[in-house]
């Protein structure tokens, strides 16, 4: 092994190639998996920010927030299911945004939140009518706390007395009031979709820590099939996009993968060949096939290694050089730790195709004892 | 498995061998290596092997050492029969019990002379501190001490080979088996070589095969041995 690790100290330029090749691979993994988590977070948050076990859609939304409608009644019928503790409504519009010092058509696109169980980051009783927490994202849209945001055809003034993070929906910044708030700017901008006193789109839920088994089906058999209820995971899946999104970047992500087992089964198998002599003498004095193929592999996993040290470090740099809502990336430490194990693990099945070659070597070859 | 009185016969010879054959097969053509060969080396002996190209005395060489294994015949190396060995027992007994001098040197090129002979250490037993000193020891022996931290492309042809000779005696063996060490060499340096070889073995006890094309090198051996055709014709 020390044998290995000197070549790479001493010939550096041996692997400069493979280790130039494997950091370009690193850092598209790490920025594909961080845009992939960037988008996702752009899209979910308002949902993950919920302190809460389900989320309770009207049967007939198909899953849908903005479809979804939640009658009083219906809502008295999930309280009293056995096992529900707490109950709140939620509601949201999707309304552009007028921020004093940007132009009358720069409108923010922004999506009003009505709460009453407070999300993770929100006092737990609502602001008063008229004033709205805002998320972090919109500080890079000039919101600042006691900026007055116009909202929607009716420029509804909402007043932000302070910041809440990670809780954007649908990829823009998120506003948080009162269920109160949230009808009174629905109703003025979306005559369309107006709501009447106790209705909401979505109940969040928590259920009794020992109650909870079966909880959802309970809730929609006790609503006769009125409502739909999902836990906050699948309410995430179920958002527009979040899926498609994850699995076409897997799909691009496995595809990388695949490109860095190649690379690295390339290099090492060249390396090998170049090597044959070497082996020959060293299997002629006594080494093993297993002892030269670790010392392959710890050099690939030494290369993997500086390469994912490379590309965590360029993706922190991008993550801090990108402007805040301009591009969705993310750099989070399980992203660029779970990339820097992948491309390892990448690296040690890429050798694996020079295991052949290495224990065909034969020594006998280094002394010229076979014809 | 040797027999007590198989083991009586070994004492004192650091090589036996008996009827060893070696066949080939190349395309579908059987070509015979070595056929029916006896040789023994006495524990202290040095013993130059001659003859022409493809005589089969690389060959011989190789199935001494544990490189290859003989089609047919017994090998008993140190008392060791090793003509039944498994490829892993060959690797074993190759790491402890014998020393290679290649005719190409063969040298790792990114180590040290003094970290080439202790490839042999980390390869093997791995004896440290003991394996270092036993190093510094055989450099100082072969005149190297001021080359230990010299790569290969920094010695000259016979440092190379001196470095060569001491990394077959890191492991202390019983044989070591030259494949033409003086074929790279002008004849004036091929000869304090083979002085060397002499001195170094006989100095130690240990027993040497040189394989060569070069008949000076046969003024410093204890024997000849002459083999064409694959049989040993002394």
């Amino acid at each position: 092994m020390r044998l290995a690790l000197r070549e790479m100290r001493r010939r550096p330029g041996r692997f400069a190639i493979a280790t130039v090749i494997l950091t370009l691979i690193a850092i598209l993994l790490m920025f594909l998996g961080g845009l992939l988590d960037g988008l996702v977070a752009s899209s979910t948050g308002a949902f993950r920010a919920q302190r809460a076990d389900l989320m309770v859609y009207s049967g007939n939304s198909r899953n849908s927030l903005e479809r979804s409608r939640i009658e009083p009644d219906v809502r008295h019928q999930v309280e009293s299911v056995p096992g529900v503790t707490r109950v709140g409504g939620l509601g949201s519009v999707q309304l552009g945004g007028r921020v004093p010092g940007r132009g009358a058509r720069d409108l923010v696109p922004t999506v009003l939140f009505g709460y009453e169980l407070a999300p993770r980051g929100l006092p737990s009783t609502p602001p008063g009518a008229g004033t709205v927490y805002a998320d972090d994202s919109l500080r890079a849209k000039n919101v600042v706390v006691g900026t007055t945001i116009h909202l929607g055809p009716a420029r509804s003034a909402v007043t932000v007395v302070g910041f809440v993070s990670d809780t954007r929906y649908s990829g823009q910044g998120t506003l948080w009031g009162s269920l109160e708030t949230w009808r009174q700017v629905l109703n003025a901008n979306r005559p369309d979709a107006r709501v009447g006193p106790g209705v909401v789109q979505v109940l969040v839920v928590q259920r009794a820590p020992l109650g909870g088994a079966g909880l959802a089906g309970r809730i929609d058999r006790a609503t006769d099939g009125a409502t739909t209820t999902l836990t906050i995971t699948e309410a995430v899946n179920a958002l527009p996009g979040v899926s498609q999104q994850r699995t076409v970047f897997n799909q691009i992500i496995g595809v990388t993968v695949v490109i860095a087992i190649v690379v690295v089964a390339l290099f090492f198998a060249l390396l090998t060949v170049e090597r044959t002599a070497l082996y020959g003498v060293l299997k002629a004095i006594g080494a093993s096939s297993r002892t030269l193929f670790v010392g392959v592999v710890l050099q690939a996993v030494v290369v993997a290694l500086i390469a994912s040290l490379i590309g965590i470090v360029a993706s922190l740099v991008l993550d801090a050089l990108i402007p805040a809502g301009t591009i969705p990336f993310v750099a989070t430490p399980a992203r660029l730790l779970s990339s820097a194990v992948v491309l390892v693990v990448a690296a040690v099945v890429g050798c694996t195709f020079s295991l052949r070659r290495v224990l065909r070597v034969d020594p006998a070859a280094a002394i010229g004892g076979t014809p | 498995m040797t027999t007590l009185a198989e083991f009586a016969g070994t004492v004192g010879h650091a090589l036996e061998m008996r009827g060893i054959t070696k066949v080939y097969k190349v395309a579908d053509e059987e070509v015979v290596a070595l056929d029916h060969v006896d040789l023994t080396v006495a524990s202290d002996e040095i013993v130059a092997l001659v003859g022409p190209s493809g005589s089969g005395k690389t060959t011989l060489c190789s199935i001494a050492g544990g490189v290859l294994s003989p089609t047919d015949g017994s090998v008993v190396v140190a008392g060791r029969e090793i003509s039944g060995y498994s490829g892993r027992q060959l690797t074993d007994f190759r790491r402890e019990s014998v020393g290679f001098v290649f005719q190409t040197v063969n040298l790792i090129p990114f180590l040290t002379a003094r970290e080439n002979l202790l490839v042999v250490d980390e390869i093997g037993r791995r004896l440290g501190r003991v394996a270092r000193d036993r190093a510094d020891q055989l450099l100082a022996e072969l005149g190297l001490a001021d080359r230990a931290a010299n790569l290969p492309a920094q010695l000259s042809g016979g440092q190379k080979q001196r470095v060569a000779i001491g990394r077959a005696l890191m492991n202390d063996p019983s044989l070591v088996l030259f494949d033409e060490p003086t074929s790279a060499l002008d004849s004036s340096l091929g000869d304090q070589v083979v002085r060397l070889i002499r001195e170094e073995m006989k100095a130690r006890g240990t027993a040497a095969i040189i394989v060569t094309h070069d008949d000076r090198i046969t003024h410093y051996a204890d024997r000849t041995v002459h083999i064409e055709d694959g049989r040993i014709a002394e």
